[in-house]
């Protein structure tokens, strides 16, 4: 049984597809970089897969998962670092699944987050405000809080966007080690290089799916070129789509 | 001197109730406001004081001036905006702040429609613009203060981790949880239960004062947001008290004063605040070694 599922999937906004028919299941333990242009709609795609956005059409299979089961790292620049709250706090919020919305956190607990804290080399900074945080120490805050999220299905969009070397080496060190682990992980990339390096499997995408499988069959020229050809606009005259939809 | 300033005001029962009143304002209001400025949203919380107008004037009209009345109308008008124009844009494309507008404009003519029709005379309408000398509180409005007062701090308490998370961080509040809209739905009716608090004790035109202000001044003092939301009920408490003293010795309504009062705090905030106060960025001392 694949963890995810996709059935004729189109997703998008106001009817415009920005990923359209995708078709193809994603096997428990795979790791996977989804790669692409901009606007090719690889975060629509995370979107979708975590239940933020509906399907237009078609559907997503998650092994009996709810959305809110697959942990989710969004764009840091979604994020709203001005806000005053401190690291502690931000990397308990992984909890969250496990706590809800009252649930109090013990001493258990607090272990679990200073442990995870410790994983990623932030020791000593729980009390800093997350406005005084680097743009790697940010990322490795964020991937504190999936630590600790412990699940079976994880996505991350663009982790490794505009950090640098050392931290994208050990963060790319906890991608592995959850790969090892067995987990799920879908990763959105744009370092081609790191791709093959790392990542056994890629869906190239470009709105449509260009190619879907081993890394070294998709990251081909031809794949290449044809995945930069795609109209990154909308076209506001575009008609219905006339492809068979999912029942 | 000082003593008598303080203490013969406390004679009055009236005085003794805008205090009590006061203190259940600050509780309430301070996180409310909080809220409001970490969500860009002190501006909206302006727009929903002018949005219960009407409603305040058809309990009005229907009551005269009865607590009851007044806030069962400001309660419906208020609750109707903050719902409808939240649903238009969590369902439109239309901003949340624009939608809010639109409906605060049309509200705000209706409001004033309403009461000029009926006639209201000056002095009416200035006690409902700009809130009352201490003179007319009572046991009765005290009553509806306290009970909207302890209603907002329970409620806030319970959708403390979905508003703060997502301020923060709302992709994954929604990759986690359903919680988000319930919260800022919640949130939106808490802000006009405290305004309709706000309105009792300082009118419609300035009550929202005590939300705002007292949040903008506290994050002139700490990055921390308990500590943020206890200064700003300590600042809406330290307003409230002044401003209500010295609008009684001058015979005076409480809203501007009260307002002025924590516009003062405000002002020496700028300057002195220890986070990005003025005189901090002026002379921040010589660089740390690290």
């Amino acid at each position: 049984m694949p963890a995810l599922r996709f059935h004729n999937l189109t997703l998008g906004y106001d009817r415009h597809p920005a990923v359209h028919h995708l078709d193809g299941a994603v096997e428990q333990g795979a790791l996977v970089a989804i790669v692409g242009p901009n606007g090719a709609g690889k975060s629509t795609l995370f979107k979708g897969i975590t239940g933020a956005l509906a399907p237009l059409s078609g559907a997503i299979e998650r092994d009996g998962l709810d959305a809110r089961d697959i942990a989710y790292l969004p764009q840091v620049a979604d994020i709203d670092r001005t806000f005053p709250i401190n690291v502690y706090d931000m990397v308990a919020m992984g909890l969250w699944r496990e706590k809800g919305l009252f649930g109090g956190i013990g001493r258990g607990d607090r272990d679990t987050v200073a442990h995870a804290i410790a994983t990623v080399g932030l020791t000593g900074f729980e009390k800093r405000s997350i406005g005084t945080l680097s743009g790697g120490q940010m990322q490795r805050m964020l991937f504190a809080r999936l630590l600790i999220q412990d699940a079976r299905v994880i996505v991350l969009d663009e982790p490794f966007t505009a950090i640098d070397e050392r931290t994208a080496t050990d963060l790319l060190e906890l991608v592995r080690r959850w790969h090892s682990e067995g987990r799920t992980v879908l990763a959105a990339l744009h370092d081609i290089g790191l791709v093959k390096a790392s990542f056994p499997q890629t869906l190239l995408l470009a709105r449509e799916p260009v190619a879907w499988g081993a890394t070294a069959d998709v990251l081909t020229a031809e794949n290449m070129n044809r995945s930069r050809l795609m109209c990154e606009a909308f076209d506001d005259q575009a008609a219905a789509c006339a492809a068979p939809q999912a029942a | 001197m000082l003593s008598s300033f303080l203490l013969a005001p406390l004679g009055e029962p009236s005085v003794r109730h805008t205090l009590a009143a006061i203190v259940a304002l600050a509780l309430g209001a301070g996180p409310i406001g909080v809220f409001l400025m970490l969500r860009r949203m002190s501006l909206v919380g302006d727009a929903m004081a002018h949005a219960i107008l009407p409603g305040v004037a058809i309990g009005f009209l229907a009551a005269g001036l009865d607590v009851f009345a007044m806030t069962l109308g400001g309660l419906v008008a208020g609750l109707v905006i903050a719902l409808s124009a939240g649903a238009v844009s969590r369902t439109t494309k239309l901003q949340e702040d624009a939608s809010l507008a639109v409906f605060l404009l049309v509200s705000l003519a209706l409001g004033v429609v309403i009461v000029t029709v009926r006639g209201i005379d000056i002095d009416q309408l200035m006690t409902f613009l700009f809130g009352e000398t201490a003179a007319k509180m009572n046991a009765d409005k005290l009553l509806v203060i306290d009970t909207n007062a302890t209603i907002s701090l329970v409620a806030l308490a319970l959708i403390y981790r979905p508003l703060v998370l997502g301020c923060v961080d709302p992709g994954f509040l929604r990759s986690v949880s359903r919680a988000d809209g319930i919260a800022h739905l919640t949130f939106l009716v808490l802000l006009v239960l405290n305004l309709i608090n706000a309105f009792h004790v300082l009118g419609t035109l300035l009550g929202v004062g005590i939300i705002i202000i007292p949040a903008a001044v506290a994050r002139f003092w700490t990055r921390d947001i308990s500590l943020m939301i206890a200064l700003a009920i300590l600042c809406g408490l330290i307003s409230g008290f002044a401003g209500v003293l010295l609008a009684f010795h001058a015979a005076i309504p409480s809203g501007p004063v009260v307002t002025l009062v924590a516009g003062v705090l405000y002002a020496g905030s700028v300057l002195f605040g220890r986070v990005g106060g003025l005189v901090w960025q002026a002379f921040p001392g010589r660089h740390l070694e690290a």
